[in-house]
């Protein structure tokens, strides 16, 4: 326990002394604020219209404003985290393995298990670190909504980037142990991620084929869209857990086979 | 302390380690000499538990490296070929860090971290980041990180590397100083190193040992084959047919001086016949000026060129 925090702490403040955390949760609050705060304006202007054309035809309006700014606040969040988490994960392993620190942590009374586990718990609280500013903006918008939405909208919404996140963060950490080169990693997971993405279009291409919803059940960012209306889904829940330990569990089998490989 | 027999690793059809034993005992400071390439870090990767051995087995205070590795990890501390340093952290947190995943109990850990700065000289730097520090004092960050939990046997690659002669010293010193307590393997391609530190020296050349024995042992057993330096004023090939006349010659190398008439020349003689009067004898009474005549014994260096390379003639004689 004692070495799994020893490492928890180092990977911590190898993301703050450098200015890697500062820039990348800077960077990633400045782009969602900025989307947030065009789709709130959006859709605002949307209702304003809708309730001018209900005033003209005599109909009340409706919109669930808080809603449609959700969906679309969680589509670009999801977004972004496809494009900021492999910055996060690509040089956790290759850059220890090639300053030659893999050999201390190997040769030191340390399980892989608990490398991997204290490496990938460093990274997913960098990443909660990022994301948690940005609940602000939906709690504001929330207390100026008449009448207010459940707040239950905003945590499954949460729940479900964590979801996706972690599952990215574990594939990218895995990635990141079978090489040497930092680049080389994040652009694998960068293409690994994107088509984790992409295979949702083979299901709403030929929805009723087997193949099709094969593909859509493994897209990983299908099981999201259900979070973001706010449905937790427990088929979701077992994709995206058994998701993060299949590669988590890969990471250690890939740390462990690094002792057979030539280093 | 240490166990190894017959420890092989292969890598594909390349054998880098090739049926190796040997023993260190408790307190023992033995020296892994041999050319790069040699099998020196396979070798140690191996005992570390860093990497799994072919076939063979080594122990390390009584524990298989391959079955008990977790207890062997807990008694060795390890230098590696580079110093495992993160760039980004202090000396002081860097070693803490070591400390707190080799185990050191959190009463002892402060005392356990100066205790290593001290030793390595390191005290007055403690709170520099590593990435600012030369090359010498990272490689004496990377042998403290080898001490920092007060391992029962400490093993370090070439932990010389990258010193200046001052800390060369100091480092020596230091493995001195730590033998007795600790048992100790390093490795190293500088012969006097080992000669100056080690109380026994393994040999080894492409994966396979060559010798081993004591640094003074392996001198005096080559000194049989004697060597006599000569400086003559004479020309070289005349001299040459002169001294393979004598009795008890066995190789005769000329090397005429480019800046005068004299030639310097080497005489290998057979075993256990001192001939160095007769020699001086045939060149006085062939009328050439003698300027200097001494025997040469081979160095560890000589022992080292002539088992670990195929052709003995290259050899060449150093003085004593």
């Amino acid at each position: 326990m004692q070495s799994f925090y020893a490492i928890y702490r180092k990977e911590m403040g190898h993301y703050f002394v450098s200015p890697v955390a500062y820039i990348f949760i800077g960077v990633f609050l400045f782009l969602s604020a900025w989307f947030f705060d065009n789709y709130l304006g959006l859709a605002i202007e949307q209702a304003l219209r809708m309730e001018m054309q209900g005033m003209q035809f005599g109909m009340p309006p409706d919109i669930d404003l808080p809603a449609r700014v959700m969906g679309a606040f969680f589509g670009v969040l999801a977004f972004l985290v496809l494009f900021f988490t492999p910055i996060l994960t690509m040089g956790v392993y290759a850059e220890e393995r090639k300053r030659g620190t893999m050999e201390l942590l190997m040769t030191s009374p340390v399980t892989e298990t608990q490398i991997v586990l204290a490496k990938f718990l460093a990274s997913f609280s960098l990443f909660v670190l990022m994301l948690l500013p940005t609940a602000s903006y939906l709690v504001f918008m929330f207390l100026h909504s008449d009448p207010v939405p459940p707040w239950r909208l905003l945590l499954a919404g949460y729940a479900g980037v964590l979801l996706l996140g972690g599952s990215l963060l574990a594939l990218g950490t895995f990635i990141s142990s079978l090489t040497e080169n930092q680049l080389v990693a994040g652009v694998l997971t960068f293409a690994a991620f994107l088509l984790l993405w992409v295979l949702d279009i083979g299901n709403s291409g030929g929805g009723s084929l087997g193949i099709g919803a094969l593909l859509g059940y493994l897209s990983i960012i299908g099981h999201y869209e259900d979070f973001t209306r706010g449905v937790i889904d427990t088929s979701a829940l077992i994709y995206y857990f058994s998701f993060m330990v299949l590669f988590i569990f890969l990471t250690v089998r890939s740390i462990d086979s690094m002792r057979w490989r030539r280093a | 302390m240490i166990e190894v027999e017959n420890l092989t690793k292969t890598y594909g059809d390349k054998t880098a380690v090739d049926h190796v034993s040997f023993t260190v005992n408790k307190g023992e400071i033995l020296g892994f000499l041999g050319p790069n390439g040699a099998g020196k870090t396979t070798t140690m990767r191996i005992l570390t538990g860093f990497m799994p051995a072919t076939s063979g087995t080594a122990r390390i205070a009584g524990f298989d490296v391959a079955t008990d590795s977790m207890d062997v990890r807990r008694h060795i501390g390890y230098l590696p070929e580079t110093p495992p340093v993160y760039p980004d952290m202090t000396i002081e947190s860097y070693l803490d860090f070591v400390a707190r995943i080799k185990n050191v109990p959190a009463a002892r850990r402060a005392t356990s971290v100066t205790d290593a700065m001290r030793k390595t000289n390191l005290e007055d730097r403690r709170s520099e980041l590593i990435k600012r520090l030369s090359r010498g004092y990272k490689q004496r960050v990377g042998i403290a990180q080898a001490l920092v939990h007060d391992p029962d046997v400490i093993i370090l690659d070439e932990p010389t590397v990258g010193l200046d002669p001052k800390q060369i010293i100091e480092v020596r010193n230091l493995i001195k100083g730590l033998a007795g307590t600790h048992t100790i393997i390093l490795s190293t391609h500088i012969l006097p190193e080992v000669s100056m530190t080690c109380d026994r020296v393994v040999i080894i050349n492409k994966g396979k040992i060559a010798a081993v024995d004591t640094p003074q042992n392996l001198t005096s057993q080559l000194k049989s084959g004697q060597k006599v330096r000569l400086e003559v004023q004479a020309p070289a090939d005349a001299l040459k047919s002169a001294l393979a006349q004598v009795s008890g010659v066995s190789r005769v190398q000329v090397e005429q001086l480019p800046s005068s008439a004299h030639s310097i020349v080497t005489v290998e003689t057979a075993q256990g016949a001192d001939i160095r009067s007769d020699i001086a004898a045939k060149i006085t009474g062939s009328g050439w000026p003698l300027f200097e005549l001494r025997g040469v014994s081979l160095s560890l260096e000589d022992i080292f060129l002539e088992l670990t390379t195929d052709d003995a003639t290259h050899a060449q004689p150093s003085v004593n």
